[in-house]
């Protein structure tokens, strides 16, 4: 499956990735040839096989409802470039 | 052209755990911003999450409930997209292998039953908010809520009027309650509903192109917005136009809805397994355990209210919309001599409109089952009569204590006497030359003028069904004595 220049500029803003016009033709080239790489495995015969979604053969583990974090806003909102109120703050967005 | 209109709802509905669904921190609402916060909360580098085994048993509860398929293997994905509010830059939640399969509720609609069928309903963490106000162009991020454990129901397009999305929405906010797994309290947040909508003619099979509309937080906007969203449609395909797929935003102050996002812009969400949590096994036993705790649901309890306390369609429907309620009733009937109609009269009437008045729940009545019972008895042993009984119902809700207390302090005690009530009407008639005239001469509808006239005089304490037969027996003499 080869990617065209579209689809590698619709896969960076979807990642919210800039990237220069000039490379995006190498992109196209680099991206499809692991595409082509990893379609090896549609030689494979999966009709029988069940969709895997975790690698390793373990599951879920639960624990219980309880509340064992306590209050660390001030730690966390010393990393936050903006704060106020309590909040984080952020240029502004509206959808 | 006749046009019908396709409905099926997505509903949020935030569970009522302690704690996260994936971490340890409070689930609590309206607490200080950022406060309840975590590291897990936050995505942080590093940071593992685990799964809150409450929420998956509440997201069990709800399947057995709606008679679903619970799947005993089902598994989390990534839901990718940037918004502020969702720091890992993506959101835990179930696409392949949802934790409920199929199910239904039932709805009754002027008088039909139809059955909804219910796609799937998946467990999922609930992302921040955001705050566009107040500071200075900038937008302010709380995310206590991120993490919030929610179940997703989807339902099937099986709708196909407002009422009918309504009558559904409605059952599946009992039935949360019911399970106590949500709070329902929509103005908070807690119980949030997507609806998708579009119309077809009449009779075709095929669906039309259709609209997502977000932003519907209580039952009124439900209907607005969907109706309103109904005539959009309806009106663009008559002029010849078509429907664009798209999410639309309802705006209550407008009453209109406006596009929020059409598809060319539609996120791409790239789902995935999350390699940060293996599949999630459910087994037989866990699940058995949580059936045999399930409450007795509205649809049975409302049934076992028609059979057992021989109630009409409406009162038993109405006492069985929340448990709360429900549970009033029977202590209510078991502690009352009363018919339990009368108890569901009183229910349904006097003391839920007052409730509603007063923005109460049955919960915080000041009047509770025990003295509402106190006063049917007074009713029904002949102390007072229905019309005094809401007087000492208010004064009981007011505060003025049972119904004993306040017929006695307040002397409401019925006037049963009949020699009493006799000389009472003698007074009356004897000053009421003219009416009796009229009524002799067949004016009969004058006899509710003397009924007044002995209410008023005993302060509406004589007893109306002997105050009634006295002033039958009395009219009747004069009408053999002064008629022509």
């Amino acid at each position: 499956m080869a990617l065209d220049r579209k689809t590698v500029i619709d896969i960076a803003t979807l990642a919210r990735i800039g990237i220069d016009p000039d490379n995006v033709d190498d992109y196209a080239s680099e991206l499809s040839k692991i595409l082509k790489f990893v379609a090896q495995m549609d030689q494979v015969d999966t009709e029988k096989v069940e969709p895997l979604t975790h690698p390793q053969d373990r599951q879920l583990r639960m624990r219980m409802d309880r509340v064992t974090e306590t209050d660390q806003r001030e730690g966390f909102q010393q990393l936050a470039p903006a704060v106020e109120a309590g909040l984080y703050l952020v240029p502004r967005v509206i959808e | 052209m006749k046009w019908e209109p396709v409905i099926g709802l997505e509903v949020h509905v935030q569970l009522l755990t302690r704690s996260k669904i994936f971490s340890g921190a409070s689930a609590n609402y309206g607490s200080q911003p950022n406060t309840q916060a975590c590291a897990v909360d936050l995505g942080l580098p590093g940071v593992l999450p685990v799964m809150n085994e409450n929420a998956a048993r509440m997201a069990v509860k709800f399947g057995l409930a709606v008679d679903a398929v619970v799947n005993q293997r089902s598994a989390f994905a990534r839901k990718n997209y940037f918004y502020p509010d969702l720091p890992k830059g993506y959101q835990i939640s179930q696409y392949e292998m949802p934790i409920v399969g199929r199910g239904h509720l039932n709805i009754v609609v002027d008088g039909e039953l139809k059955r909804i069928g219910i796609t799937r309903a998946h467990l999922e963490e609930d992302a921040g908010k955001s705050l566009h106000e107040d500071f200075h162009g900038m937008t302010a991020i709380d995310l206590n809520r991120a993490g919030t454990p929610l179940v997703e129901i989807v339902s099937e397009p099986d709708m196909r009027s407002t009422k009918e999305a309504v009558a559904y929405l409605r059952k599946l906010h009992t039935m949360v309650r019911y399970l106590e797994i949500c709070d329902g309290n929509m103005q908070e947040g807690s119980f949030r509903c997507d609806a998708n909508v579009s119309v077809r003619p009449a009779g075709q099979a095929k669906l039309g192109t259709r609209t997502e509309v977000k932003n519907i937080n209580s039952f009124r906007f439900v209907e607005r917005a969907i109706g309103h969203e109904i005539e959009r449609q309806i009106d663009i395909l008559e002029e010849g136009g078509e429907i664009v797929q798209e999410t639309r935003l309802y705006d209550p102050d407008k009453n209109e809805t406006r596009p929020m996002r059409t598809k060319e812009e539609a996120h791409d969400y790239r789902y995935f397994p999350d390699p940060d949590l293996p599949p999630m096994a459910i087994d037989e036993t866990f699940i058995e355990e949580i059936r045999q705790n399930l409450p007795e649901l509205p649809d049975a309890k409302e049934q076992r209210f028609k059979d057992q306390y021989q109630l009409n369609e409406e009162h038993a429907h109405q006492l069985t919309q929340s448990r709360a309620n429900a549970d009033y009733f029977e202590a209510t009937a078991g502690a009352s001599r009363g018919a339990p109609k009368t108890v569901a009269n009183w229910i349904v009437g006097d003391l839920s409109s007052r409730l509603n008045d007063e923005n109460l729940d049955i919960g915080d009545s000041p009047i509770s089952s025990r003295m509402l019972a106190g006063l049917i008895d007074r009713i029904e042993d002949n102390t007072i009569s229905g019309k005094i009984a809401k007087e000492v119902f208010r004064a009981m809700w007011e505060g003025e204590g049972e119904a004993d207390a306040v017929i006695e302090n307040r002397g409401l005690k019925q006037i049963t006497d009949t020699g009493e009530i006799e000389k009472i009407v003698d007074d009356i008639l004897a000053k009421s030359r003219t009416q009796i005239e009229q009524y002799t001469s067949g004016q009969e509808k004058i006899f509710g003028y003397f009924i007044g006239q002995v209410m008023k005089a005993t302060g509406g304490k004589a007893n109306p069904k002997q105050v009634n037969e006295i002033l039958k027996k009395k009219l009747r003499a004069h009408l053999f004595t002064d008629g022509p």
